[in-house]
């Protein structure tokens, strides 16, 4: 590991260190938060497609005409999907900017209220495509609670599995799409095969190597094939190596940190108060992971850092994704070690189907079989959120069930979506190069931005 | 607020900030309003539409300095079945927040009740500028107007778009498409 100034590996820190320095008086002062930091940083452009269609017949203001008015995208090689901005430039210089959103939006909330609990991962694993895991894992999360069901630790562990395989998959993507942004092309090709073989275990596991509907309500859909410790050690054995060679091509490189270092900074203050999460926040230094501060699944039972930025800039965004990748991999050769014998969803049979060797000598299996599969199961009624850390941060699930088999209201907090609200920020006063690298390093799949 | 996950009268009254005045209840109360524990264990609070920029900045001043979510429900076809504290009347949609205090690892969570002859809300976005895009959403998808947000449009749905589509009397495929060679 290329050890550096930046080196943003930082030791489980159990006290956050979180300054307390605003709010402390007057609670009933409607303006004690941060009314104004995004005017005062020139990161917000107030104006909506229809203003900017009435801007194009305005009159020239002479004396103020120095800025200009840009589109970047929808289709932009780096907008990593359909993200539109808008640009105010000076020159080279951005004063403004506004993402626009919405392109790949299809109604998946609305789609999951049509849906029974059952058919639910399906749709929510669409989101985030790079993580599909993830998704379904905090919607199984949330119908679990809303039931009460207790999943074997089997399942628990497998769960784990393939999350930290799909945060280490992921990360890879963005090693990828980080280096092609800022030039570093053969990087895209070294990214993109190291993922590969990540998905070439999933494919194994579930059968697909994208969109997976793996982890379901009740635990996960089937049993780890033979040979997965095979498969997932020789992963680890190769890992390793090659991210040695992306220290080698980046990190201590010296146009790769000119590039990326000072580029897009944030401090924790404004991190914050943009409700972000994940690497985005952990790099402003603010050292906060859903899987150390709020353990769901066993995160409790295995050992590893959460690791924290200084600068707040690309880089550290970088270099955080970098070793969460080695973190990963280090949660996973524990897994490998701890995996507990068992079933591997829960035996349930109002939620869970019966084993098929079941449904041929037992008449009730059948039933519910048909049952599960026909009309679903039926949810107590309630509300619920469940979180879990997804690789771009908090990936919430909130669940208003009716007490049918279908969810009332089903809505994803995608943290995309939240963390493309720092964009203006970080690129105000930056230079349109610079902006290419500030989007790549916040990562957004827009898939789960537009839902 | 308390540290345990199960309301506590007390401590819950004595954390709510000395301005935000708990009325008199029977029940739990938090930050001046009704309080329950949810299915997941974390605290829920029910402000009335009225407070809720009270209640935030209360919230806010108490250390909960994310807005980690805000999104909408909306009860149409649900009416009257949900559990709500003793004085809090039911309303066609709900908005939901949630709040996360990093110190302390906690989570708190706001039901408010908007009617929807009046849909219409504070917005948070001068306490959380990180409730914007959440709070577009939210009218872009359920119409609820957020006043004092500073650039109120639509998000998701495109800006000539008729209706809210997570309204639930906004009916899935009602939208005919046209398609080449058809009649």
């Amino acid at each position: 590991m290329a050890v550096t100034d930046a080196e943003p590996q930082a030791p489980v820190d159990n006290t956050p260190v979180i300054e307390h320095n605003m709010a402390t008086d007057a609670a009933t002062e409607l303006h004690l938060g941060q009314v104004d930091l995004l005017p005062r940083n020139h990161a917000v452009m107030r104006m909506s497609e229809v203003q900017m269609a009435e801007m194009a017949d305005a009159p020239l203001d002479d004396e103020n005409d120095q800025t200009m008015l840009m589109n970047m995208g929808p289709s932009h090689p780096s907008t990593h999907g359909v993200l539109r901005l808008m640009l105010e430039m000076d020159g080279e210089t951005v004063v403004r900017s506004k993402p626009v959103v919405g392109y790949l939006h299809t109604g998946m909330e609305k789609t999951g209220e049509e849906l029974t609990y059952l058919q639910g991962p399906t749709n929510v694993t669409r989101m985030d495509y790079a993580a599909p895991f993830f998704n379904e894992l905090a919607f199984s999360l949330a119908v679990e609670k809303l039931i009460g069901l207790e999943i074997p630790e089997r399942a628990t562990w497998i769960r784990m599995l393939m999350s930290e395989m799909n945060r280490i998959s992921s990360h890879l993507l963005f090693m990828a799409t980080n280096g092609m942004d800022l030039g570093a092309v053969s990087m895209m090709i070294y990214g993109w095969r190291e993922r590969e073989e990540v998905l070439r275990f999933f494919e194994l596991v579930t059968g697909l190597r994208m969109n997976h509907n793996y982890i379901r309500p009740g635990g996960v859909a089937a049993d780890l094939p033979d040979g997965w410790r095979d498969s997932v050690g020789r992963l680890l054995d190769i890992l390793p190596p090659r991210l040695e060679e992306y220290d080698i091509l980046m990190t201590g490189q010296p146009i790769w940190r000119e590039r990326l270092q000072g580029v897009g900074v944030m401090g924790a203050d404004e991190a914050i108060a943009l409700s972000t999460t994940g690497p985005v926040l952990r790099s402003a230094g603010v050292p906060w992971d859903l899987r150390r501060d709020m353990p769901y699944l066993a995160y409790d039972d295995v050992e590893f850092d959460v690791v924290v930025g200084t600068y707040g800039d690309a880089f550290d965004r970088y270099a955080i994704r970098l070793n969460e990748i080695r973190e990963s991999m280090r949660i996973v050769h524990q897994i490998l070690d701890k995996m507990p014998k068992g079933d591997y969803r829960a035996t349930d049979t109002k939620v869970t189907p019966p084993p098929r060797a079941r449904i041929d000598e037992s008449m009730e299996a059948l039933i519910h079989h048909f049952k599960i599969f026909t009309e679903g199961f039926k949810v107590p009624e309630g509300e619920v959120y469940a979180a879990v850390e997804s690789p771009r941060g908090e990936l919430g699930c909130y669940i208003v069930s009716d007490g049918g088999p279908k969810p009332y209201r089903m809505h994803i907090r995608g943290p995309s979506f939240i963390n493309l609200q720092t964009l203006p920020h970080m690129m105000s006063q930056g230079l349109i190069a610079d902006a290419v690298a500030v989007i790549s390093s916040v990562d957004p799949i827009m898939g789960e931005v537009d839902r | 607020m308390t540290d345990e996950a199960t309301p506590d009268p007390e401590g819950a009254d004595a954390a709510s900030g000395d301005e935000v005045i708990a009325a008199e209840s029977t029940g739990p109360m938090a930050f001046g309003c009704p309080l329950v524990a949810s299915a997941d264990g974390q605290l829920v609070i029910h402000p009335g539409r009225d407070e809720w920029l009270l209640v935030a900045s209360a919230i806010l001043a108490d250390g909960f300095r994310m807005c980690i979510d805000v999104t909408a429900v909306d009860f149409l076809t649900f009416q009257g079945r949900r559990e709500l504290p003793a004085g809090i009347n039911a309303e066609r949609y709900e908005l939901v927040a949630s709040f996360i205090n990093h110190e302390r690892r906690e989570r708190i969570r706001a039901r408010v009740q908007i009617s929807a002859d009046d849909a219409t809300i504070g917005s948070l976005t001068n306490l959380y500028p990180g409730a914007d895009y959440l709070e577009r959403e939210v009218f872009d998808m359920f119409g609820i107007n957020f006043e004092g947000h500073p650039d109120l449009s639509r998000i998701l749905m495109p800006e000539n778009w008729e209706g809210h589509p997570l309204r639930k009397d906004f009916a899935t495929g009602a939208i005919p498409v046209q398609f080449k060679g058809t009649n």
